[in-house]
């Protein structure tokens, strides 16, 4: 699900490169490519140095692809795929897997849903056949439908309904996404989850729960022959399915500012704003990424300290680039105001270090720090199996995992007038969703 | 994993090996090494050369455990404002100086010790190193970086009240352990951060930073003679003194069940349940670990998420632990359901935690619960991080620099008996501290 993260960003922006890797694209492995007859891609990567691998199964399904009145849906169906199949009880998946050292969970996100197993080496074909299960047989019965809306109810409220800047970023993707599903939040809105249906679960299921739909990543001290010989075994007999309906909503141009306001028991002023952008097929997306790195990484960053450090107005300042998004997504800049500073004073802030971008060209010096920052980024990324495999297939979600190769090249080629370019063409008043919270007393 | 062996000698195989997982190959290089340097500065290697990076771990045994008791906040301040400015460099030059590289210098403040962490490309280790040693040597600690570090941690301390689950952590935290150091939160407050001078922060650090007192985990793409050279050149001539240990009070769970209610426009109940648990160093530490796993750590297998979400619906995170540290840190089930069935939650908790104090557990649970832990080890301790953050809790605890090839052994040992016996020594339902934050004209307790 779609994080929040102060200072320093991370989330999805993934760096890529080294020339002490391998020159060029910085990628230190080799992915094995394979497409089943049903469709199935299988992306497998040998990591040797540690006994661990990390498999997963991603499908392209997400909130986008709901209809209004029953959002929700996509991220409900995870939690269902947890409820058992015809041939595997509900706790067996888990306990099994536990049993092997094993952990196993699942996100859900606008685009994709993805599940995973982290697991020993030698252990890397137990979720294979329990993957490929639940593909197919999963049971969702009536009454695991009814308890389980309690428990996402129960989430909802953790991660929005009770926290005061989860409900300001709601707001504002709700004002920034008139026409797009990208709109409405993954987890749903309240009523909606209350709504939804066994038979939307199920006719939810057979249309994106399709060999042809997915993909299959797996990461770690494997040999990639042997373990492509289980996937196809386990996997290869499912039918493909029919191509799942095409997501036809395109957000229009946004033509003016929006303005949201959030009242709401909190102790300090929170500004979210966001700007449409281009996704990482636009050759735009990569000076947006520098243009991130400059405004948010590190302490040195504009953001972090022109309004934390030099003005003292904020808490924290910070930016973030939704790149890897199926759909034209936001960049957006976000702040909390220290006790006794006010919202505005922090939005006018966050504005003149934009304009100062829009200005001025970055130094070089200032352009090298963002790349050194991006590149590292990218190298320590490869630690995790966890996370290199995440990468490679949110790359395949929303384009091809063989951008991932193309990111750092793409990065460094990056010019300080690009990115004042970026700048100026993106981040605009007219184009930008401003959500405010307003907080109000807290009683103590 | 073997290639291509066909029928029952292949399935023999695949059964061996989920009954058993060695925890070292036979004839593999150690998991990490350790020296100290003459002035007692420690420092542990672990060889990792896979990406050149380098994560370097710092624990300086300058936690809350060491300010006085009543300048709370002074050890945490004291960390934070480490990169804020040395005798060589600015705030600004230190930021713009990590950043530059793509690395990350980072110092915390914590309960046992303060943490001061720094990643970097392995081409650029010796800025790194040299930025990391002004800090802890030579910090400047400027007035005005002080007046402007107080100003945000007021500003974080005031957004924690925000989050309902931190304040359900704090209160707990107060309520079990008064007085004593775990009580209160690291940062202080806003009444006691003005009372922290320069000379506080100055004399603080020069009583507790010395190399005698600190630790140093580095993983990655180094050597241990690579360390050992670079590190002795860094950090050989810091001068050691001897830190006094802290006089602290007692701790001990409260005689009777200790409630408390407070009252937010909340839609959601945020409840914690728990009560004093144990030090690290206590050799109970691993047969809890089993209690807890089957109890609330386990994930989906356990039986608090099994009672309370399965079965129930009531709660999505529900989950117990213990958290042991130099001193008894706390035993805690934290959950959050909404209101209307915050009184049916609490009741089912201490259900659950009278049930198998009474009952013990059942011999498939240890089994599971020993195969989780010990097949777990090498995943949970993956990425340099990981190792670099185990190196330096191993060394704080005294764990010996061999503890990952012995914990297996440590967790197999375990028998269903030895378990039943810590549930019913540690758990103490009757004893425990109860939390519950949210809009109490909904919540039913029932008590």
């Amino acid at each position: 699900m779609r994080e929040l993260r102060g200072g320093r960003r991370v989330a999805i922006a993934l760096a890529l490169g080294l020339p002490l890797l391998l020159p060029g694209t910085g990628v230190g492995v080799e992915v094995l490519e394979r497409t089943l007859e049903n469709g199935l891609k299988v992306l497998l990567v040998e990591e040797h140095k540690a006994p661990v691998a990390t498999f997963h199964v991603w499908y392209r399904v997400g909130s986008r692809n709901e209809r209004p009145g029953a959002t929700g849906v996509s991220h409900f169906l995870e939690h269902m795929m947890f409820k058992g199949t015809s041939t595997t009880g509900p706790k067996e998946f888990n306990r099994l897997i536990q049993r092997n050292g094993g952990w196993d969970n699942a996100f859900t996100s606008h685009d994709y849903t993805g599940y995973y197993t982290n697991i020993a080496a030698d252990r890397v074909h137990l979720p294979i056949a329990l993957e490929a299960d639940r593909m197919v047989n999963l049971l969702l019965k009536e009454e695991d439908v009814r308890m389980e809306r309690d428990v996402v109810l129960e989430e909802r409220r953790l991660r929005t309904e009770d926290d005061p800047s989860s409900a300001v970023v709601e707001e504002m993707y709700a004002a920034a996404f008139k026409a797009h599903p990208y709109g409405n939040p993954v987890i749903g809105w309240m009523e909606e989850i209350r709504q939804i249906t066994r038979a939307e679960l199920l006719q939810h299921y057979r249309t994106y729960s399709i060999p042809n739909n997915a993909v299959v990543v797996a990461v770690g001290a494997f040999d990639r022959e042997a373990l492509f010989a289980r996937i196809r075994e386990a996997f290869g007999r499912i039918p493909r399915g029919p191509a799942p309906p095409a997501v036809r909503s395109v957000e229009p141009p946004q033509q003016g500012e929006r303005r949201v306001v959030v009242k709401r028991e909190a102790k300090l002023p929170f500004v979210f704003i966001g700007y449409h952008i281009p996704t990482l097929n636009h050759p735009d997306s990569f000076a947006l990424e520098v243009l991130a790195s400059v405004l948010a990484d590190g302490k040195s960053s504009r953001l972090h300290r022109s309004l934390v450090y030099e003005q003292q107005v904020a808490l924290y300042a910070a930016a973030s680039y939704d790149r890897l998004s199926a759909d034209p997504s936001l960049f957006y800049l976000y702040a909390a105001a220290l006790p006794g500073k006010g919202s505005d004073q922090v939005e006018r802030a966050l504005y003149a270090e934009v304009e100062r971008l829009q200005r001025e060209p970055v130094s070089e010096r200032e352009l090298q720090k963002a790349k050194n920052q991006l590149e590292a980024d990218f190298v320590l990324s490869q630690d995790s199996i966890f996370s290199l495999a995440r990468q490679i297939a949110t790359y395949e979600m929303v384009a091809s995992w063989r951008e991932w190769e193309r990111y750092l090249p793409g990065i460094r080629a990056v010019t300080a007038a690009d990115v004042q370019r970026v700048a100026g063409a993106y981040l605009t008043a007219d184009n930008r969703t401003v959500g405010i919270l307003v907080p109000l007393a807290m009683k103590e | 994993m073997r290639k291509g062996r066909a029928g029952t000698a292949a399935a023999g195989v695949t059964l061996a090996l989920l009954l058993t997982l060695p925890s070292h190959p036979a004839g593999a290089a150690p998991f990490a090494t350790r020296e100290a340097l003459p002035n007692g500065l420690v420092l542990l290697t672990a060889e990792r050369p896979a990406l050149p990076i380098v994560t370097v771990r710092v624990l300086v045994r300058a936690g809350s455990l060491h300010e006085p008791a009543d300048l709370p906040g002074l050890a945490n301040l004291t960390a934070v404002l480490l990169p804020q400015g040395t005798a060589r460099r600015t705030a600004l030059e230190i930021s713009e100086a990590i950043d530059f590289v793509g690395g990350t210098l980072r110092a915390e403040g914590g309960q046992d010790a303060a943490t001061v962490t720094l990643t970097v490309l392995k081409r650029d280790l010796a800025t790194g190193l040299d930025l990391l040693a002004d800090l802890l040597r030579s910090p400047a600690f400027p007035e005005e970086e002080i007046r402007r570090k107080v100003q945000q941690l007021k500003g974080a301390i005031a957004q924690k009240a925000e989050d309902a689950g931190t304040v359900a952590a704090e209160a707990f935290a107060a309520a079990l352990y008064g007085a004593h150091p775990y009580g209160r939160p690291v940062e202080g407050t806003p009444e006691s951060l003005p009372a922290i001078t320069r000379q506080h922060l100055v004399d603080f650090h020069a009583r507790l930073y010395v190399p005698n007192n600190t630790l140093m985990a580095v993983a990655g793409d180094v050597t241990t003679a690579e360390v050992r050279a670079l590190f002795g050149k860094a950090f050989g001539d810091w001068t050691a003194r001897p830190v006094p240990a802290p006089s602290l009070p007692a701790v001990a769970s409260p005689p009777t069940r200790v409630l408390r209610r407070v009252d937010r426009e909340l839609t959601q109940a945020n409840i914690v349940v728990g009560h004093v648990g144990y030090p690290r160093r206590s050799p109970d530490h691993y047969a809890l670990s089993v209690l807890n796993y089957i109890l609330g750590g386990g994930g989906f297998t356990s039986r608090l998420v099994h009672s309370i979400r399965e079965e129930r619906g009531w709660a999505y995170d529900v989950h117990s632990r213990f958290s042991p540290g130099l001193e008894a840190g706390p035993f805690a089930v934290t959950l959050q359901t909404k209101n209307e069935t915050a009184g049916e939650a609490v009741r089912e908790v201490l259900a659950q935690l009278r049930r198998i104090r009474q009952d013990g557990i059942t011999a498939e649970e240890l089994q599971d619960a020993q195969a989780f832990l010990t097949g777990s080890f090498p995943l949970r301790y993956d990425t340099n991080a990981e190792v670099a953050a185990l190196l330096t809790q191993m060394e704080l605890h005294g764990l010996g620099i061999d503890f990952p090839a012995r914990y297996p052994d440590l967790i197999r040992a375990l028998a269903r008996g030895e378990i039943n016996r810590v549930a019913r020594q540690y758990l103490d339902p009757d004893r425990s501290v109860v939390v519950v934050v949210g809009k109490q004209a909904k919540i039913a307790l029932p008590f």
